[in-house]
């Protein structure tokens, strides 16, 4: 563990909570990033919402992965390296998560199926407020690549210039995941995550 | 190679591998994903087990505790609350005490996030004199099953394995071992093991208790109840199942050098917490849901007034733990940076667009638009968001099948229209019953089944009653003429508000079946 006695190697660890509303995919961007850090041989936690929400609720996953054992399945506060979103407003919900340099990458893309949904341009402006965060306008960039239903993989894309594991494993995890859909439904999901990587690219 | 699994899914493999001649199960949020991964891999590896859907929890276990009975392994799943509801098989389970080896997972639901309460299945477990498992990981979610049909085989009574929603719905890598094969054991020698008549019950209570000692040295000698000695005992800790991950994720982080007891198996290891409590100044036990063990060890009168824990106010007394909390226990309070902003909006879950229950409840609505007191008894599935805006359609939800019988209670005061508002799978769970007292006292009552022909709360599994709705309803006496069928659809809304109102009406039972599929379900199939 102490590579000279003093100083503690560092460690490969990313939390990552993938917000989203039930119905947009956002179990499968966490099931690519399992795919990808178990070939990583990383350890891997990854708490799940199931029932009632799905319903058009808003969802979570906490997705925890790291060179050292884990523990707790849930993300302490204050410790998201990232909070990623499938839509504009949900990352807002788990603020409380993260890291004071924790990042937050999210579709501009509005889900509008509540009566009181906020001001677009306040949500906007509280996200601009953060030291860092990426706005990506996913429903686009997915259309771009051949299907509307691929903004979650454009999201993962976004991310994927934050995160320590080759885009390569990202890209086997998407033909492990759709390998029963037809080769179509791999190619689309495959650009949209190049799009993606490529408007969250960091400065 | 670790396969990454829900801990619902480590325990279906391990049962699996264990040998089971089946599974028994009634859908429950989050004990599901158990049966739907055998069902998979009965279907993909053509197993010769029994895996389909049970009616209720109480036929489930009932049906396992035939298999057990009959020499074979099986594996009974349920939610916590489901429990309730099979109670009375399971406690006379640990009175006749098993053959083939019984696993009972209650799967429960502290913080509430898709129940009715958050009761804790411990205490089932003690009121019924049985060993529990408690895991706190994934991997031993999956070892705790390979040995719970061991133990159940060893003591001969039923093992209960305890698990809340976060280990069942988080993945975490699961290495497992090859699978066993059992041959199956002789049918019961003794006649009178299983018949509970007063002289055998009584015999059979006497075993029960005479085991206790057995089964509280197994728990002392346990492997899955470990004592992580520490140097630092101004401070011992007892965690239990999934307790010990909040701990260890914030000793680890702060260095604590605490002393952790870890408990995964019960009858609680009193030996084992004495020692620990003799040690240490101050004990703090975290429990994933009752403070059940604590209280025990405070005793009525707290005379020594050295444990702490939910019940003196170091962690709430309510919810689910989480590593926030523990830290604050530990005096470790983490800080948020950021804040959530005032103006987000909270989204609850609401029905599907196209959901046939939204045009029941807006014929519902619109039928007793001019009734006074509006009054509708309403039961547990997706259709209990019909209490939400912008339906406001319900007005109770209880337990599986309380519509019928609650509105039949409100009949029989005097409320006028009495209607009760059911889904398929929960008509047949436990409305039948309830159906049938009203047929026998005419009560005035309508019920309208909400029938999407699934189970679709908890993902679309197969609803036991599907297409025998009004042949049940026949057969148990309610005229023919006062079940009608209707289509829940926009454009019969007229039609449906009519047949409505001509059934509240009516001074007797009626059944109002509104069939149209869930829409989740259709679109799946469209898929395939």
């Amino acid at each position: 563990m102490y590579s000279n006695g003093f100083q503690k190697e560092k460690e490969m660890k990313h939390d990552i909570i993938v917000a989203g509303v039930g119905g947009q995919g956002i179990l499968s961007i966490a099931a690519v990033l399992d795919f990808a850090a178990l070939k990583n041989n990383l350890y891997v936690k990854q708490a799940e919402v199931h029932g009632m929400s799905q319903r058009g609720g808003a969802v979570e996953s906490h997705l925890r992965i790291s060179d050292r054992p884990i523990y707790s399945d849930l993300i302490p506060r204050g410790n998201a390296d990232i909070i990623v979103s499938v839509e504009l407003m949900e990352p807002l919900r788990y603020l409380p998560f993260l890291s004071p340099d924790g990042w937050i990458v999210t579709s501009t893309t509005i889900e509008k199926n509540i009566p009181n949904y906020p001001d677009v341009s306040e949500i906007t402006a509280s996200i601009q407020k953060l030291p860092h965060y990426k706005l990506i306008d996913s429903e686009t960039l997915a259309r771009n690549a051949g299907s509307a239903r691929a903004e979650n993989m454009v999201m993962l894309g976004a991310i994927s210039n934050l995160i320590d594991i080759p885009i390569t494993d990202l890209e086997d995890g998407i033909r492990f995941l759709f390998a029963k859909k037809d080769t179509k439904v791999v190619e689309t999901n495959l650009a949209a995550l190049a799009a993606g990587k490529a408007a969250g690219a960091i400065s | 190679m670790s396969e990454l699994l829900l801990g619902d899914e480590a325990i279906a493999q391990a049962a699996l591998d264990a040998d089971i001649a089946g599974v028994y199960a009634y859908p429950g949020t989050p004990s599901t994903e158990i049966t739907e991964y055998i069902q998979k891999a009965k279907h993909v590896q053509k197993l010769p087990i029994h895996a389909s859907w049970c009616t209720n929890e109480k036929t489930a276990y009932e049906a396992a505790l035939g298999v057990s009975y009959a020499g074979k392994r099986a594996l009974v799943c349920m939610k916590h609350v489901g429990l309730n509801v099979a109670a009375d098989a399971f406690i006379n389970s640990a009175v006749t005490g098993t053959n083939g080896g019984l696993v009972l997972v209650s799967a429960d639901d502290p913080s509430m996030h898709s129940s009715q309460d958050e009761q804790d299945s411990r205490f089932y477990a003690k009121f019924a004199m049985i060993p529990v498992l408690e895991p706190s990981n994934q991997q031993e979610a999956y070892d705790a099953v390979r040995y719970a049909f061991d133990l159940s085989e060893e003591v001969k009574l039923p093992v209960m394995l305890r698990i809340t929603t976060r280990l069942a719905h988080s993945r975490a890598g699961v290495v497992t071992k090859p699978k066993v094969q059992v041959s199956p054991k002789p049918l019961p020698s003794s006649i009178s093991q299983f018949v509970l008549l007063p002289v055998n019950a009584r015999k059979q209570y006497k075993l029960l208790l005479s085991l206790q000692p057995k089964l509280l040295e197994l728990a002392e000698t346990s492997s899955y109840n470990i004592l992580e000695d520490g140097t630092d005992t101004s401070l011992g800790i007892i965690a239990c199942g999934i307790a010990y991950n909040y701990v260890k994720e914030n000793t680890e982080k702060f260095g604590l050098k605490y002393p952790i007891l870890k408990i995964s198996q019960y009858p609680f290891p009193e030996k084992s917490a004495k020692d620990l409590i003799d040690r240490c100044k101050r004990v703090l036990i975290f429990e994933e849901g009752y403070p059940i063990y604590e209280e025990l060890l405070r005793g009525l009168l707290n005379r020594e007034q050295k444990i702490s824990g939910r019940l003196d106010g170091t962690l709430p007394r309510d919810g689910e733990l989480n590593p926030d909390i523990v830290a604050a226990a530990l005096n470790h309070p983490q800080q948020s940076s950021f804040a959530t902003p005032e103006l987000l909006a909270g989204r609850p879950p609401q029905l599907c667009n196209g959901c046939s229950h939204r045009d029941v409840y807006e014929a519902l609505n619109e039928s007793l638009k001019d009734v006074k007191e509006k009054h509708v008894f309403s039961d547990i599935g997706c259709y209990t968001l019909g209490a939400l805006p912008p339906f406001n359609a319900i007005n109770t939800c209880v337990d599986m099948g309380a519509s019928i019988t609650m509105a039949k209670g409100a009949a029989d005061a005097g409320l006028r229209p009495a209607v009760a508002v059911i889904g398929d799978s929960t008509f047949t769970h436990s409305g039948i019953t309830g159906l049938l007292d009203a047929v026998n006292d005419n009560s005035p009552l309508t019920v309208i089944i909400s029938d999407n022909d699934t189970t679709a709360m908890t993902g679309g599994q197969d609803s036991p009653g599907n297409g025998k709705l009004f042949n049940i309803c026949k057969g148990i006496g309610v005229k023919e003429e006062h079940i009608v069928k209707l289509l829940p659809h926009r454009n019969q809304l007229e039609k449906n508000v009519a047949v409505m109102k001509q059934e509240f009406a009516y001074e007797g039972v009626s059944v109002i079946i509104a069939n149209r599929e869930c829409i989740q379900t259709a679109s799946r199939k469209k898929k395939k």
